[in-house]
Order: C-alpha cells, then structure tokens, then sequence
C-alpha cells in the first residue's frame, strides 16, 4: 500500500543530501567494484561512475549517475548532472558489457544532463540519443534502479532495460516540478502543486507500467536503513537477471523493445 | 466560424492558415524580415519558398508546404492522420487546447507522415509542424514517428524526418519522455534492416526530439541558420550565467562541431535528397 506521502514529499526525500548516493548502492551490493574510467574521446566525467564487479559471484557492469552529499562532493560530480562524455563513458561500458555477456545494472539520480556550453558544443543530444537506441538492441540484460531524481532525457539517457526497479520514494519525470510549473503555470512556485499532478511517483510510474517493481523504504527514507533497502533491492535485481537469463537472447530484445514501443498510443 | 474562414484559405493546398507565422501569411502586403529587416512584398516571400530574398533567412514553413516543396506533386499519401492525442496526466485543459488547434491549423498533431515520392524515388517521410503545439513530441508524434520507422522497416525504403520541435511535450509528461526511447529503438531497427534515415533539421530543433531521433540519422542535413540543440539558450545562459555567443547552436556551428553533415538550402533540399536517395539504391542507379 502507498504510504500518506505526497508526490512533493517524495520529491524532497529524493533529493536528500543524505539519501544514498549510485556508490553506496554499488558498495553494498557487488562485490570487488573495479572503476573504468573515461569516454576514450574527451574525457572522464564523474557525474556518472561505472565499472566492473561481481553480483553474488556473476560478473557484471555496473554505471550509475553519482551525486555528491556534500557541496564538496557535489561539486567534484556536477551534482550529478552528466556532460555528453559522462553518456559516452557509459554506452562504451554498456557494449564492452555486451562483449563479455555481462548484464548490466544502471543507477539513475539526476536532476538532468548538464545544459552548459560545452555540453552543446560536444553533442549533448547526440550522446542521449546514442545511448538509448544501442541500449535497446544490447545481448544482455539490463536492469535499472531509479534511486533519487530521474529527471528527464538526463535519466532516460542510461535508463533503456529490460526491467526498471524503483525505490518507493525515488521520482522519474519530464522535468523537474519547479520547471514544470515555470513552463505551464508560468510560476515556479507552484511546484508542489506541480509535482502532484506529474504522476512522478513510484505508484505513478508502476500504473504506467514503466516501472516493473517498487522497493520500499524505511520511514524517513532510505538512509534510515540502508541495509534493509539493499538486501530487498540486491534480491530484485537477482531475481530480474536470472529471469532474464533464461531468455532467448532475440526473445530479450524484442520484450524490451515492446516495453517502449507501447508506451503513448496503442 | 473560424472554421469556415479556414476551409476557404484551404482551398489552395499551399496557402498558409490563420495561425502560421507571420512570415507565411499572405494577409497584407508588407512583411519586415526579422533578420535583416528589410521591408519585403509578402508574395515574393511566399514564392521564394519563405526564404528571404534579401538576406536568405529561411523563415519556418507548415508541414503542408514542406510536403509542397519536397515530395511530386500527388504521390503523399498520408498515413495516421486521425490519430487521437490522449491526456495521460489529466492536464487540465490539454483536449481543450489541442482541439482548437486542430481547428486552427486544420491539422491533426505536430507532425505529417506518409508515403511519397521524391523525383519519383519512393520515401516514407515525416514532417513536423511548429505551428502545433511549438512542434512539440507528446504520444501521437512519438506513435506516428514510430509508426512511420516501422512502415519503412516494412515496406524496406528509406526515411526522411523534417524535424522542427521546441522538444518533449510537457503536459503528457513522463508519456511524452517514454517517445524518446521509443522512437530511437525503432531506428535501432532500422538500423538492424539495412535502411538509410536522413534527418533534416529546420528551425528550432531542440530538446527531446534532439536528444532522439533528430540526432541519430545516417545522414543529417540542416537549412541555414536553425537553432540546433538539447537544452535552450536561455537555458544554458541561466546555468552558465554569460551570455552565449552569437551564432551559438546554429547549423553553421553544429556543421563545425562535427555534428550535421551538410548544410543544405531550402531551394536545393529536393534535388540533395533526391541525389543522396539514388546514390543508395541497390546497385547505385
Ligand atoms: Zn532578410
């Protein structure tokens, strides 16, 4: 059952300083995490982490979008706002993954990709695009977790799998609700009431049947227990892997496929 | 009734309706250029294809007239043209709005699909139309986009997408981000089939359609001058808090980044698709 939450209240929980980051979700779950680094054309952004490891002995790839806790942090990792390098990083570990039949686990926690001048002038949507049409054609299975802010084609971008866990306060959306109201009531201060009709919400996103499952979380979110909300997340994503694992390699392709292709109009 | 004003200008297929720009209205004589402002006669606009005679600004067009210009006369055939917008979020007055631009542009949503033939070289092409809602990608321009892929899978010819798009549609929300991925898998497919995409881009392409499928042609052709990007210059002016330099995001940048392939104009659009279409066909001839 929905917890009494209102859609703004999740949105506050998501953007917790203190809420779990891509790396502590990586720490706890995989075992040996090794980092690879950089997009082998500009650079090395560290908005968005990825690397090798194992998931309870199976090797695997594993990216996630990486927010700071601290201002320090934060400003070390863009606040978690990619540049087109960050996407390019990703999507060349997605198909090295695709090489070596490893499954590949994405973790989604943006407030959105980086609108700079130097993120235009090295292809920002070049990057998303790329990204989402080679993810939908990869070997092997992919599982993403929206655990924080997944907001717009930022989120989306690392966010094309065959199953999408989401914690239960996590929000997944066009934009965020501050720009939400600024475009369409032309009043940035009205985002909660924005947030409440964007259906933003983990319930929201399962009644689309975008998301495939919703781990709970503790009261006061998922810091207050973050080992309870690994140890119930860690056994989706085994389960969602060895499921998928079973399937015919083409017969994967075209569910994920379909996944998409029904959202809108059918 | 409007409606009834609007049916009359119709009857010439490539006349503009009331709610185009003020550059492709007929309505008065006298247009200024926003470009170079010089005072131009409207016709000689119209009939220079809405570029400007003086400085060569091309000026946004309708899909409609797009089709005009680009596919032989009586080869379109349209397809999903009645394809219902649906109000995922419940946006409070979206049908409202949607249908009286329906009413307004006489058309049903912010692109055009069909068959046609271009110098009798047979394409599945899409054209998207700015005057609808900014050009912007909800479910139905997602769906017909897609559905547009899949015709081409189908019937093996080549696609061409006419973007203009001021990016995601915001009130169908997270439906309307849902068309990115859905409409780059399909040109994922495409891809698989062996099959040439050109995208062409016009004057605005930006945000969702973009970051999808904008940027993902085998080859991509842009008209002078268009605005060309993910996120807004006011945007980026706000984040980076300078003001951006001029000619920032246009063709003519992009081409220089390495981003398009050609910078075509619009009086020679045609002629380079035609040319590019023959050189893959099967056998080159
Ligand atoms: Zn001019």
């Amino acid at each position: 059952m929905p917890t009494k939450l209102s859609a703004w209240d999740r949105v506050l929980h998501a953007r917790e300083a203190e809420r779990p980051k891509a790396l502590d979700y990586i720490e706890n779950i995989f075992d040996g995490f090794i980092e690879l680094h950089g997009d082998r054309f500009y650079g090395d952004d560290k908005s968005i982490v990825g690397g090798i490891a194992y998931l309870d002995g199976m090797p695997v790839t594993v990216i996630g979008e990486q927010k700071g806790k601290t201002t320090k942090e934060n400003m070390e990792r863009n606040f978690g706002m990619p540049n087109p390098e960050g996407y390019r990083k990703a999507l060349r570990l997605m198909k090295q993954a695709d090489k070596f039949g490893r499954p590949i686990i994405t973790f989604i926690d943006t407030p959105g990709a980086y609108p700079g001048m130097g993120a235009e002038e090295r292809g920002q949507g070049e990057a998303i695009a790329r990204s989402m049409m080679e993810m939908s054609r990869l070997k092997v299975p992919i599982v993403s977790v929206v655990i924080g802010e997944g907001s717009s084609g930022g989120a989306l971008a690392i966010c094309v799998a065959d199953r999408i866990i989401m914690l239960e306060n996590a929000v997944y959306s066009i934009l965020s609700p501050e720009g939400f109201a600024s475009i369409l009531y032309k009043d940035s201060s009205k985002n909660k009431e924005a947030a409440e009709h964007m259906k933003l919400t983990s319930y929201d996103l399962k009644e689309f049947g975008i998301v495939d499952e919703i781990v709970k979380e503790p009261k006061g979110g998922a810091q207050e227990n973050i080992k309870k909300v690994v140890k119930s997340l860690k056994q989706n994503i085994v389960n969602d892997i060895e499921e998928l694992s079973k399937l015919d390699k083409n017969e994967m392709i075209e569910k994920r496929y379909e996944k998409y292709r029904k959202i809108g109009i059918n | 009734m409007v409606i009834d004003k609007i049916k009359k200008v119709n009857k010439k297929d490539e006349r503009p309706t009331k709610n185009e720009k003020a550059s492709d209205m007929l309505v008065g004589k006298w247009v200024k250029c926003d470009n170079c402002k010089e005072i131009l006669y409207k016709e000689e606009v119209h009939n220079n294809l809405s570029v400007c005679p003086n400085c060569g600004k091309h000026f946004r067009i309708s899909a409609r007239r797009r089709i005009h210009q680009i596919i032989d006369e009586g080869t379109f055939i349209e397809t999903n043209a009645d394809m219902k917008t649906k109000n995922p979020l419940n946006f409070e007055g979206y049908e409202k709005k949607i249908q009286s631009l329906q009413e307004k542009t006489q058309i049903n949503e912010a692109v055009k699909t069909g068959f046609g033939e271009i110098n009798g070289e047979k394409v599945v092409i899409a054209i998207m139309d700015g005057n609808f809602m900014m050009g912007s990608m909800g479910s139905v321009v997602g769906e017909k986009i897609t559905c547009a892929i899949e015709d081409a899978i189908d019937n093996k010819l080549p696609i061409i997408i006419f973007c203009v798009s001021g990016g995601a549609r915001m009130q169908e929300g997270i439906i309307s981000l849902m068309q990115m991925a859905k409409t780059s898998e399909a040109l994922a497919k495409l891809n698989e089939a062996g099959l040439l995409y050109i995208s062409v881009l016009t004057d605005p392409t930006t945000g969702g359609v973009t970051a999808s499928f904008a940027s993902l042609g085998d080859i991509i052709l842009a008209e002078p001058n268009a605005l060309i990007g993910f996120a807004g210059p006011r945007v980026i002016e706000q984040t980076v808090k300078q003001k951006l330099p001029d000619g920032f995001q246009r063709s003519e940048f992009l081409l220089e980044h390495g981003f398009i392939d050609k910078i075509v104009e619009r009086k020679d659009m045609k002629q380079t698709l035609y040319d590019i279409l023959k050189l893959h066909k099967k056998g080159g001839k």
